[in-house]
């Protein structure tokens, strides 16, 4: 069937470029985009650094396209109301508002939803960064100049935050209940590199611990941790991961399991695609079913997604990208291609660890299947290309031992 | 087609590198050089694809 009225449900960053895609692929027909905030689709990795540390503006984070302007995309937005439900059959979706949206094709974008602390939703200064107002009600609290911030989970929003907050000047414990932050990220091996520069600059790292609860009158004053140490603190800010925003897909009959299921060309059922945070795919070339939460990912899904769509039937691509992120803490790039498993077998092959600039191979089953760069962009992206290319562990080794 | 990138937003991701090698290549001192300020008709597409994939939309396409 034609595809003429597109409903994108997620102003994400998937949702932004499913819709740039669109247009890009000449599609004329409508394209209504479906927001629960109120602002248009907007730049999430800032809200914890610059926009967050107040070098920049709230407005620098707004989204732009390289096909002119915003209004150039003609999209009908819907801002600042969620969808409650979605008919297959009758292929409506249903808003919060009470709205009822008739689409032939539909993409679902609707990101994930950070997890927050059990117990501390009646006190004033607990944290989580997800949303442009998320960053400024952390930023207001940073302006009150806090004696310290307790920082929990020392995934990616929590390191940056950690770095973003001694850059002000100001006195962070980072909280982790693995042994080392960024552990899913990095692996064990990388993620003591990356605990060694939090200490550093100076933040009181506590590994293997969690969080017992957190004790105020009115405001978080005190961080109980389950090794009997109690923390004074001003402000908590929670990273301790996210969960699909799928909860409007309830009895759809689409799969939902930790985020929507689709096929390995982001279908998740005739007429419908997923993309970015939400959307759960297998990647053929790790032979994984995956669900990625980086920005990378986001942009790449979201577009792929778009042609999936407005593909013939049988004619949609294999999504199967090597997933890429980059996290900047202190005057350092991290950046990582491929998929690390904990068992990993990690070799450094150019620079030093000591020196914070080098690169280190990831290999598992005999393949090269991840690069991890330390102010090393341009090599992270060689590497990228033969994890593309499927590479042999032993292959990759002599290549370095070649390039001597 | 005119390739302007801004340098104060650039961070040198490379994924612009990734995306359009014959336009941009991010050397091994960390800095961005643009190989054809004015690449011909052919490349567009893949240098649309370097813009949006870029971290910190820095490149921005005249014409």
């Amino acid at each position: 069937m034609t595809v003429d009225r597109i409903v994108i449900v997620g102003a994400s960053l998937a949702g932004f470029r499913a819709a740039e895609e669109l247009r890009g692929l000449g599609h004329d027909g409508t394209i209504t985009v479906v927001g629960d905030e109120p602002h248009r689709p907007y730049d999430r990795p800032p809200l914890s650094k610059q926009v967050l540390a107040g070098t920049k503006p709230p407005e620098s984070a707004a989204l732009t396209t390289s096909m002119g302007t915003l209004d150039d995309l003609d999209l009908d937005w819907r801002l600042g109301t969620s969808a409650a439900a979605l008919d297959v059959a009758a292929r409506v979706v249903l808003l919060g508002d009470g709205e009822r949206l008739d689409y032939d094709g539909l993409v679902i974008a609707t990101g994930a939803a950070p997890r927050r602390l059990p117990g501390t939703d009646h006190l004033a200064g607990v944290h989580t960064l997800r949303t442009l107002d998320d960053c400024l009600s952390i930023r207001a609290g940073l302006e009150r100049a806090p004696q310290r911030v307790a920082v929990v989970g020392a995934g990616f929003i929590g390191a940056e935050v950690a770095a973003t907050c001694r850059g002000l000047g100001v006195e962070v414990s980072l909280i982790e209940a693995l042994p080392v932050p960024l552990e899913r990220a990095l692996g064990p091996q990388m993620g003591a590199v990356m605990a060694d520069l939090h200490r550093d600059h100076g933040v009181d790292v506590r590994l293997g611990v969690g969080v017992v609860r957190v004790d105020g009158s009115e405001r978080a004053e005190r961080v109980h941790l389950t090794d009997g140490t109690e923390l004074d603190v001003d402000l908590v800010v929670v990273g301790i991961g996210v969960t699909p925003n799928t909860g409007w897909l309830e009895g759809s009959g689409l799969t939902v399991d930790d985020g929507v299921l689709c096929d390995a060309t982001c279908l998740a059922a005739p007429g419908i695609v997923a993309a970015g945070d939400v959307a759960r795919w297998p990647n053929r070339l790790f032979d994984e079913l995956m669900r990625v939460e980086h920005w990378d990912n986001a942009v790449a899904m979201g577009a792929h997604a778009a042609r999936t769509l407005l593909a013939d039937p049988g004619a949609a691509e294999a999504f199967a990208p090597v997933p890429w992120f980059w996290s900047d803490q202190y005057d350092r790039k991290v950046q990582l291609a491929g998929r690390v498993g904990g068992d990993d077998l990690v070799e450094v092959v150019s620079g030093a660890v000591e020196d914070r600039r080098f690169v280190a191979l990831y290999g598992r089953g005999g393949r090269l299947v991840g690069v991890l760069g330390m102010n090393q962009p341009a090599q992270v992206m060689r590497w990228r290309a033969l994890i593309e290319d499927r590479v042999t562990w032993d292959d990759a080794l002599a290549t370095v031992k070649e390039a001597g | 087609m005119r390739v302007v990138v801004d340098y104060d937003l650039c961070e040198s991701n490379a994924l612009c590198m990734q995306a359009a090698p014959e336009v941009f290549e991010v050397r091994d001192d960390d800095f961005l050089y643009v190989l054809q300020e004015e690449p011909s008709e052919e490349l567009r597409s893949k240098v649309e694809e370097a813009a949006r994939r870029c971290p910190k939309q820095a490149i921005t396409i005249a014409g």
